[in-house]
């Protein structure tokens, strides 16, 4: 589905009520909000939202002239199936835009029970391919999918000429190395990953310690890293540690950036890209306020005049400041192959 | 649910299940393939799942070469399935994915999504491991599309498996990964280039020279992951050999060992005489520890993290036995 002159939407992430007001406030289009339990990929203590805080953030998004999307989009063991499936019911119950789903069991649930309900399909489900959507828009009539942030700019210009939904892609915050959905590396070390539990390398399971090296970050006793005085020491997320290959000590599967498609917004709009997804319902208030008001410029000023579009070195520096490792990069969108 | 302790002892239904070979995760040469199938013929593994799984460059063997495997497997009566790709992201990709999906005389075994959208409403395929199957109402939903079987996916446990198995539907197998390194994550990096300091799409196909993939330590020496081109893997094998009698009272129909460098015909050959009462489980357990390239574990099964050894469940087994 390829409509190049559709305006791009602003999906910002709200881990709060002051940071959704922040977020509506500095025009985004819409705001992505998790209820507060496992049934969301950011499963964090002290985030998210409980029923009062949910309705107040959607009637002061509504007012305003915003939506809000609930993420629902981790995976349901049969345990805890009625957790899930009750998320649903809240969710549709307050008024919400859309829910953000990855679970079959979840959506087939969804589409039944709350048939007017707008669904979109989350990262989390791993979708790469028109094909594999195909399956979400065939059984659930899903109307909007986020594919995952491995897909390179081609690849995305192709899902987006051949999907039936339109197509939603991150365009900003950290950056999943692997594909999401698909990655265990956190319940191998901790027991809890993504999928199960709604959070990577999860904050109960990570150790710090100032030895001789340097200060150690372990993940449930396995050393993620060690930084002498001269490093900042990021949160050890486990993809993002050193580790020894073959007598070297690297990062061997990711350095600590983040990701910003800043530069690449014309070719995304001309791709047809219906929505810019901004990561990050973890950060705090101020993260929300630069990240809002800055894609939001930038946004516009695509949409104006696509072709003398360049982003501003203002830009660029507040958001080099509020990202993880100070440091970004295109990912894969830039990749030249395939 | 009942907990393990409370399962009936005199359940009669538990029957042996079969053993299943997985694909090769790993590139090895042509010559090496052939090799290691002309030996799976001759072992007792019931069916062998065949193809490029990992990733879309490894082309030393073509569809034809794959096809005249499964026919020589099945000549020695195996049961011979298809796998395709884990991760599909190109156009490129996706057609060989049609191709081998239009295949009529094989089932399919999907990996991705787009796998089960093309097999969907087609007489029967199975999903691999990385197809998240959580929970029942997800089982029903692709009982309903032409499942036939499912792997369960390697982070759930025991007590989840048991709850779906209460709820399968009719006629759907279930087959559980038992033995071998396990696959973790998926990405759109090479790894083995990134080692190499090779871009990715001049990456020279180094991964043929690892053949059991490259191990990645902790900085303080300790075995964690291992480096398979787009894949991870755990350094540690997953050994379920402890829990296959917990699996028949489960009504498991088939058990996967995942193929690695060596041994792997020694493997199998230790898993059948377990499943068949001619050794026991701790002589079973204490061999294929030796066989695995580095340690084993069997936390996901157990309810906790993949890379814990729950040993006290080795006891508790054998004294059941």
């Amino acid at each position: 589905m390829n409509d190049s002159n559709r305006k791009m939407e602003l999906v910002c992430p709200a881990g709060n009520l002051p940071s959704l007001k922040i977020a509506v406030n500095n025009g985004a289009d819409a705001v992505y909000i998790g209820f507060k339990d496992d049934t969301n990929a950011r499963h964090f203590a002290g985030l998210n939202f409980n029923d009062q805080r949910a309705r107040d953030g959607i009637a002061y998004a509504h007012q305003h002239g915003s939506k809000v999307f609930v993420a629902i989009n981790t995976y349901p063991q049969p345990s805890g199936w009625q957790r899930w499936q009750d998320a649903v019911d809240h969710a549709a119950q307050l008024g919400v835009d859309a829910l953000i789903l990855a679970d079959i069991g979840i959506m087939d649930y969804a589409a039944e029970r709350w048939p007017d309900l707008r669904l979109h399909l989350s990262v989390q489900g791993s979708a790469t391919s028109q094909e594999s959507i195909d399956f979400y828009h065939r059984n659930f009539g899903i109307q909007r999918a986020v594919v995952p942030r491995v897909l390179s700019l081609k690849q995305i210009k192709s899902v987006c000429e051949n999907s039936p939904v339109p197509i939603e892609v991150f365009g900003f915050g950290s950056l999943c190395v692997m594909v999401e959905g698909r990655c265990l590396l956190s319940s191998y070390v901790t027991g809890q990953s993504p999928n199960t539990f709604g959070a990577c390398s999860p904050a109960s399971a990570v150790q710090w310690k100032e030895t001789d090296a340097g200060l150690e970050t372990r993940l449930n006793n396995v050393l993620i890293d060690c930084h002498t005085k001269d490093e900042s020491a990021g949160y050890p997320t486990l993809c993002k540690g050193r580790f020894k290959v073959n007598n070297n000590t690297y990062h061997a599967m990711e350095e600590p950036t983040s990701l910003n498609t800043m530069a690449l917004l014309p070719e995304l709009q001309q791709a047809g890209v219906a929505a810019i997804k901004i990561e990050g319902r973890q950060r705090s208030p101020a993260y929300i306020e630069q990240v809002s008001k800055v894609w939001r410029a930038a946004l516009d000023a695509c949409q104006r005049d696509p072709e003398n579009y360049q982003p501003q070195a203002s830009w660029l520096e507040a958001l080099e400041q509020v990202s993880e490792g100070t440091q970004t990069t295109l990912g894969a969108y830039h990749r030249p192959w395939q | 649910m009942a907990p393990i302790t409370a399962r009936g002892s005199n359940n009669m239904s538990a029957s042996t299940p079969k053993l299943s070979l997985g694909p090769i995760l790993y590139y090895w040469d042509r010559d090496s393939v052939y090799e290691f199938y002309r030996q799976i013929a001759q072992t007792p593994v019931d069916i062998v799942y065949l193809g490029e799984t990992v990733c879309s460059k490894r082309r030393l063997l073509r569809d034809q070469d794959w096809l005249e495997i499964a026919a020589q497997l099945e000549q020695a009566g195996k049961q011979v399935v298809l796998s395709t790709l884990t991760l599909i992201e190109a156009n490129s990709e996706l057609s060989k994915l049609k191709n081998i999906c239009n295949n009529e005389q094989y089932m399919i075994e999907a990996n991705d999504m787009a796998a089960v959208n093309l097999l969907s409403g087609k007489p029967g395929f199975v999903t691999g491991p990385a197809i998240n199957i959580y929970n029942s109402r997800t089982l029903q939903l692709l009982a309903s599309q032409g499942l036939r079987r499912w792997v369960f996916p390697v982070e759930l446990s025991r007590d989840t498996l048991a709850d779906m198995q209460q709820q399968r539907p009719e006629g759907i197998e279930t087959e559980v990964f038992v033995y071998g390194r396990l696959p973790l994550a998926f990405s759109a990096r090479c790894f083995t280039a990134r080692h190499h300091n090779l871009q990715k799409d001049d990456c020279q196909l180094r991964c043929i020279e690892d053949a059991d993939g490259m191990l990645m330590s902790t900085r303080e020496e300790a075995p964690f992951l291992v480096i398979n081109g787009i894949q991870t893997q755990s350094a540690k094998s997953c050994n379920l050999i402890s829990d296959i009698e917990d699996m028949k009272q489960l009504g498991v129909d088939i058990l996967r060992i995942s193929p690695q460098a060596k041994s792997t015909v020694e493997i199998i050959n230790i898993f059948h005489a377990c499943l068949h009462g001619k050794k026991s489980v701790q002589a079973a357990a204490i061999e294929l520890e030796a066989l695995s390239p580095t340690g084993t574990c069997n936390g996901y099964w157990h309810g906790g993290a993949g890379m814990e050894l729950a040993e006290q469940h080795l006891n508790k087994t054998s004294s059941e036995a």
